[in-house]
């Protein structure tokens, strides 16, 4: 159908663009994990030293988990909050559907730092939260532990994250055959046990999609824990960069980064056979 | 198919009460009104067939009847009980959806045991009953499959199954047929019927194939615009429709506009005598009840005309004419298979089959 020439030459650019910024810097990170550093110069001698330093310092392993905590954190709060939304919105919502669908979708068109901001002002010592917690007499002194801490991460990470888990779930949704539902009825079943036998099942390859997307995009996230972080909510990309910067070690910071894409790889590797597993088309 | 499952009491036509009532039941979505008023009694062990054109109401009648839609006015009832205020899960009434609605993510097995699942019978009763069920629509075999890998004829035995282990009062099918093809629908056709003769239990089914709803049916109810047009027996129905629009629609017919004047009926260059009052009538007169006239000789019964033949259909078992009687009039004749024919022929129709239908 289509001559060789033709086929070459479209498939070229991916095929560039995949291998310029995708396979190179990889490969480039991967070799720098093997390579030291002495004086401030690299040196292109291939050891296994970092891997030692990673096993051997507990610290990076501890950030690493806590990393981790707060994603998996992030993960169970937006589906908590995303699965409610998505089923509202595809079963019950009626006309006004498309509305707040829009609405649920705007926060995504405001840039993230603006919101990392937002988050600031409302957490702060002299923030909306804590002036409305003092004016409700609840508390005397501002509250500390809003900001700078892995709870502000939490929470700024799921605000950000929560549509891209509402979406997977909202689509898988909307993709159910509504005589199912009415079939489900039909054979007796009451709404609790129609949404637990058939609507739950036939969203699992959606809130797989969802999750997989919070837990990873929270798990690379640096700029939540720099913005609303502070000592106690660092995470492993933090660490990373600040060994690319300023601590100019590069091959560790390419180790670690190694380490992530590793767990990351896996956890795509499951969620996929999972997804697989519950699709049923 | 085998043996009855559901142990039910053995029908006798004659002592078959009414199961579900229809007492005015009407329908409006916003303005547009889908059903009219709809007044019909369902006899316990029937299979009763709701005809009629896309749009007619029918789908929406089945849907009030299961539960997913609530009545605007007018009130159903089964058994001494109100239906229309129970939710669908508390109704003893059973659906085979039109395209099967199987729950994809279980297996043929898990879909049969469904209903019973929810209703939570022990586990050693779904089992049989399952079994039971299967083997009636010769589905054993399939039983761990997903839905996804079956035909769709195998898809349309799951759906009964899972309907009929529940042992319903009322199976509800709609349209169950038209997902399949010409051949697998007509085996269909004849596996659905004598389940429900073995079972015993009462099938409303919808369709808008009238073909089908006359080789299954023991009454057609036929839905027109809403309202019920007329309910009878395939065979009433068909040789006395009450209507122009039934005569139409099931069967092919020839309508006869015409009038009656001093007990002589004239319905374009046809006439012949009839005793009855004045006044314009229509005529449905079967194209099957006009037949050649092998020696131009006619009862005093019959109607004879001359017409010029202007088209022939083959058709296997019969042909289809059409022909020119004259001053506009053009009729249709099924005639046993004859062999290609032309010019003017004399043809003979009984007055008892020109029957006076409404407008």
């Amino acid at each position: 159908m289509f001559s060789r020439a033709y086929k070459t030459l479209v498939s070229l650019p991916p095929l560039l663009w995949v291998s310029l910024f995708l396979l190179l810097p990889y490969a480039l990170m991967f070799a720098h994990s093997f390579w030291a550093v002495k004086d401030g110069l690299l040196i292109h001698q291939w050891n296994l030293d970092n891997y030692k330093t990673l096993l051997a310092k507990p610290v990076y392993l501890e950030v690493l988990l806590r990393t981790m905590r707060i994603a998996a954190s992030v993960t169970f709060c937006s589906l908590v909050l995303g699965y409610p939304l998505a089923y509202y919105l595809s079963f019950h919502s009626g006309a006004r559907k498309e509305l707040l669908y829009q609405l649920v979708i705007v926060p995504l068109w405001v840039s993230y730092l603006v919101r990392g901001y937002a988050w600031k002002t409302i957490l702060g010592s002299e923030g909306v939260l804590n002036g409305f917690l003092q004016y409700l007499h609840l508390t005397h002194e501002p509250v500390s532990f809003l900001l700078y801490s892995p709870f502000a991460v939490v929470l700024m990470l799921t605000h950000i994250y929560t549509p891209f888990v509402f979406l997977p779930i909202y689509a898988a949704l909307e993709h159910i055959p509504r005589p199912l539902v009415e079939a489900s009825q039909d054979l007796g079943a009451g709404s609790t046990e129609t949404f637990l036998r058939v609507i739950l099942p036939l969203s699992l390859p959606g809130m797989i999609a969802g999750a997989t997307f919070a837990f990873v995009l929270s798990l690379g996230d640096f700029l939540a824990p720099l913005l609303v972080g502070g000592a106690s909510g660092t995470m492993i990309a933090n660490v990373v960069q600040s060994l690319f910067g300023a601590a100019y070690d590069w091959p560790l910071g390419a180790t670690i980064s190694v380490c992530i894409l590793l767990v990351v790889l896996s956890l795509l590797f499951l969620t996929e056979r999972l997804e697989k597993r519950w699709s049923f088309k | 198919m085998s043996s009855a499952v559901l142990n039910s009491p053995p029908t006798d036509p004659a002592t078959r009460g009414v199961l579900l009532e229809l007492r005015g039941v009407a329908k409006r979505f916003g303005a547009r009104e889908v059903l009219k008023s709809i007044s019909l009694n369902i006899a316990s062990g029937e299979f009763l067939t709701l005809l009629g054109e896309s749009g007619s109401g029918k789908t929406t009648l089945l849907r009030l009847i299961a539960g997913f839609e609530q009545p605007s006015a007018g009130e159903i009832w089964m058994g001494g009980e109100q239906l229309d205020r129970l939710p669908p899960y508390k109704r003893r009434v059973n659906t085979v959806f039109q395209h099967y609605a199987l729950f994809p993510h279980l297996s043929v097995r898990d879909n049969v045991a469904y209903g019973l699942r929810v209703k939570n019978t022990p586990a050693n009763e779904i089992a049989g009953r399952v079994d039971q069920a299967l083997r009636m629509v010769k589905m054993e075999e399939f039983a761990a499959s997903r839905p996804s890998k079956l035909s769709g004829g195998q898809q349309q035995r799951v759906a009964l199954a899972r309907a009929l282990v529940n042992r319903p009062q009322l199976l509800l099918l709609d349209e169950p047929l038209s997902a399949l093809d010409a051949n697998l629908r007509k085996q269909m056709q004849g596996e659905l019927k004598s389940l429900q003769r073995e079972l015993g239990i009462t099938f409303l089914f919808v369709t808008h194939d009238q073909e089908e709803a006359m080789a299954l049916s023991d009454h057609i109810a036929l839905l027109r615009d809403g309202a019920l047009e007329q309910v009878a027996t395939a065979r009433e129905i068909y040789a006395h429709p009450a209507t122009a629009y039934t005569a139409q629609f099931i069967g092919q017919t020839n309508l006869l506009h015409g009038e009656i004047r001093g007990s002589i009926a004239a319905c374009g260059v046809l006439r012949w005598p009839l005793d009855a009052p004045d006044g314009l009538v229509i005529f449905s007169l079967r194209p099957e009840a006009i037949r050649l006239s092998a020696d131009g000789k006619r009862q005093v019964t019959e109607v004879k005309f001359g017409a010029s033949i202007r088209q022939q259909l083959y058709g296997g078992s019969s042909e289809l004419l059409e022909v020119d009687c004259g001053a506009g009039q053009f009729l249709r004749v099924r005639i046993p298979v004859h062999g290609p024919l032309s010019g003017k022929r004399d043809f003979v129709f009984s007055i008892a089959d020109a029957i006076r239908v409404r407008e």
